[in-house]
């Protein structure tokens, strides 16, 4: 590789990480803001006072460990919270509309078209007894106005742009004929069939072999920086987050415990479970390339989060001011601080050790 | 479809048949002479014995059994004792009018049970879902005959509004099948609410939602169809009760179909009416449970692929 080539690479890579703050003023670029966000049931607290922005063309990774509430943080940017889920405080705007304002119908016009999600398990999300073309086609039917057959051709189209071979004979397979893997394309073709100025991926190349995995990553960036989409691809590898993330947001029970730009976290994670999570990958990328195994210990149970932080008791710094909850807050100190919060009590303290 | 899947049906089909004739053919047999039963009681008994004789009721049980299946098998249901024509004849000229009962009771009970279980189900919890339930646990809990009076009270006897017996006009016709429909519906609309209660709250669901479709759509599109696939069989076991509820309520209402004639012939003691109608409603049972299982294979597509899985 020339260092010219290796220089358009980058430029591809369409990242921009300008130090400026995004925060309170919304730039005139935030595709999807979320403020404040706590969604639970009417047992417990699930997603607590999240905050999240995304500009058009950046791609903000979320991380965290199983059951952290990053599917439940996704589903609410959509407006798809139901019973038993219940959004209980948090303003959710995209491109600058309060969506809590939009009536149902309204959300269903904007849902599909300009946000789009693709889901965690392809095979539970798709339709059983419906074939996999008419779903994608569907969505070109009902937002573009496409006739069956103009909307049947271009799901082909879709389905061979995300590497399905015999797209057409495919397009007529019911799900449970495709292999799990198949099924994840399928739904990526149907969430990208509109172009969305929004894609949020949960878990998108996760049940792919890393071929098709690294296939799948490099058109959905292409597609990004083709139409400028936002995204927001929730992962549990920190190898593709390094791969595809401008900036990163990690949550832990419920919680963002820290947000930076990519390189700044990996350069200097400040919240001890970020290190952790790090530290793991360091032990893991030979065996599963670079899956997050174990911290020790277990994320608490919603209902049974302990007071104070609630990584305290898998915490090795922990101390007693950590019985309060720490705020995410800014971290001064090093470069592009508005960018880089944590919420941990020593956070300042690590931020100077590292520097 | 299989041909080895068809077979079986065929098979079992043929099977259900024949214990359904057999019964009757035994039963009807032991429960009294229907030779003493039609003729005055002060016929000679020489007379007695030349009818015997003629309806082959001399000869032993196994032995009429084994003429009566052999004929049966070449399409010949014997004679009407009443009657002097062939029983199958005789049957068939009713049928039509038992078809229309039934059929018109069954698209009665399918609107209305899927109508009202689709609307609980997507209203669930509110008073439009109560009332749907408590309707159906009306149907489901209320014997035919029951609410057959009821209804014979309400519109022919105090609101002197419709017909109460026979069958010569359309007017005829709305009791009873409003009444088959009822009975039939509630089980139906409870099947339904659950189907589709379970489905509106699969993965594909939100997804459909997620792709910003409009609730109609998600409703005709993606939960009906895979709604549908319990409730089909419902509705297939639903036919056979309706058929037999028909015998019921064309009792009732004097409708003359092949349940009133059911009815008149076992009275009479008519053997060969009583097996051709009996043979006629196990056949219908058979073909009803043939085409739901096609209904559902095609409805299901995850059918065939489990079917060839499990072979
Ligand atoms: N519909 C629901 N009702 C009740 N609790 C729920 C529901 N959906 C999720 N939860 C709970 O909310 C918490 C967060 O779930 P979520 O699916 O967002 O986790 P996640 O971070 O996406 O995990 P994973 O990596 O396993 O996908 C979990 O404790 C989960 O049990
Ligand atoms: S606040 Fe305390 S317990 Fe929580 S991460 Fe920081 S040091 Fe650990
Ligand atoms: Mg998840």
């Amino acid at each position: 590789m020339t260092v010219l080539e290796a220089d358009r690479l980058s430029a591809d890579s369409n990242r921009r990480r300008d130090p400026i703050s995004s925060r309170g003023a919304a730039r005139a670029d935030t595709v999807l803001a979320v403020e404040g966000l706590t969604v639970g049931t009417g047992r417990a607290d699930l997603v607590i006072d999240v905050s999240l922005d995304v500009r058009a063309g950046e791609t903000l990774c979320l991380v965290g460990e199983s059951g952290c509430g990053k599917s439940l943080t996704c589903l609410a940017a959509m407006g798809l919270t139901s019973e038993p889920l219940i959004r209980k405080s948090g303003r959710i705007s995209f491109l600058g509309q309060d969506l809590s304002l939009l009536r149902e119908n309204q959300l269903a016009e904007i849902r599909g078209r300009d946000m789009a999600m693709i889901f965690q398990d392809a095979t539970a999300a798709l339709n059983p007894v419906r074939r996999v073309g008419m779903q994608i086609a569907e969505v070109l039917v009902v937002h573009r106005g496409l006739t069956w057959s103009q909307a049947m051709k271009q799901a082909v189209e879709l389905l061979a742009s995300v590497g399905i071979p015999d797209p057409a004979g495919r397009a007529n397979a019911y799900p449970h004929q495709l292999s799990g893997g198949m099924n994840q394309r399928v739904m990526i073709a149907m969430a990208l069939a509109c172009r969305p100025k929004l894609l949020i991926a949960d878990e998108a190349t996760t049940a792919l072999d890393v071929t098709t995995q690294v296939q799948i990553l490099k058109l959905m960036k292409e597609l990004q920086a083709e139409t400028g989409a936002a995204m927001i691809f929730v992962t549990h590898d920190l190898g593709v987050v390094a791969e595809i993330a401008d900036r990163v947001a990690v949550m832990y029970s419920g919680r963002v415990v820290e947000t930076a730009t990519v390189d700044d976290l990996f350069e200097r994670p400040l919240h001890p479970y970020t290190r952790g999570l790090m530290a793991c990958r360091l032990h893991a990328t030979t065996t599963s390339h670079g899956r997050i195994a174990a911290i020790e210990g277990t994320v608490p149970s919603p209902s049974k989060r302990p007071e104070g932080c609630s990584f305290r008791p898998r915490c090795p710094y922990a101390s007693d001011e950590c019985m309060a909850l720490p705020a995410l807050r800014p971290i001064a100190g090093i470069y592009g601080a508005d960018q880089h919060r944590a919420a941990c009590h020593f956070a300042e303290d690590f931020a100077r050790a590292g520097s | 479809m299989r041909l080895q899947f068809i077979l079986v049906k065929l098979v079992r089909g043929l099977l259900t048949m024949l214990l359904a004739v057999t019964f009757v053919f035994v039963v009807l047999r032991l429960s009294g002479d229907p030779v003493t039963m039609m003729l005055p009681d002060d016929t000679p008994a020489a007379v007695i014995a030349e009818y015997r004789a003629m309806w082959g009721l001399d000869r032993s049980l196994p032995e009429q059994y084994v003429r009566y299946i052999l004929s049966a098998a070449q399409g010949d249901l014997g004679y009407s004792f009443r009657d002097d024509r062939p029983a199958l004849a005789v049957v068939l000229e009713r049928v039509p009018m038992t078809l229309l009962l039934g059929l018109s009771g069954f698209a009665i009970t399918v609107v209305i049970g899927l109508f009202a279980g689709i609307a609980a189900a997507l209203k669930r919890g509110t008073g439009i879902d109560h009332a749907a339930m408590a309707f159906s646990i009306f149907g489901h809990s209320m014997p035919n005959f029951f609410l057959a009076i009821l209804m014979i009270l309400l519109f022919s006897m105090t609101l002197r509004v419709l017909p109460s017996s026979g069958g010569s006009t359309w007017w005829h016709l709305i009791l009873p099948a409003v009444t088959l429909g009822i009975i039939n519906a509630g089980t139906v609309a409870r099947f339904t609410r659950s189907s589709m209660l379970e489905v509106l709250h699969q993965p594909y669901m939100r997804t459909a939602r997620a792709k910003g479709l409009k609730l109609t759509r998600r409703v005709t599109s993606h939960a009906i169809p895979n709604a549908a696939i319990p409730v089909v069989t419902i509705l297939g076991l639903r036919l056979g009760a309706l058929i037999a509820g028909a015998i019921v309520i064309e009792s009732v209402f004097a409708w003359p179909g092949i349940g009133l004639m059911l009815v008149n012939a076992v009275g009479q003691r008519d053997l060969p009416v009583v097996q051709t109608i009996v043979l006629l409603v196990a056949l219908t049972m058979v073909v009803t449970n043939f085409i739901v299982d096609i209904a559902y294979g095609w409805l299901d597509p995850r059918i065939e692929t489990r079917e060839a899985k499990e072979s």
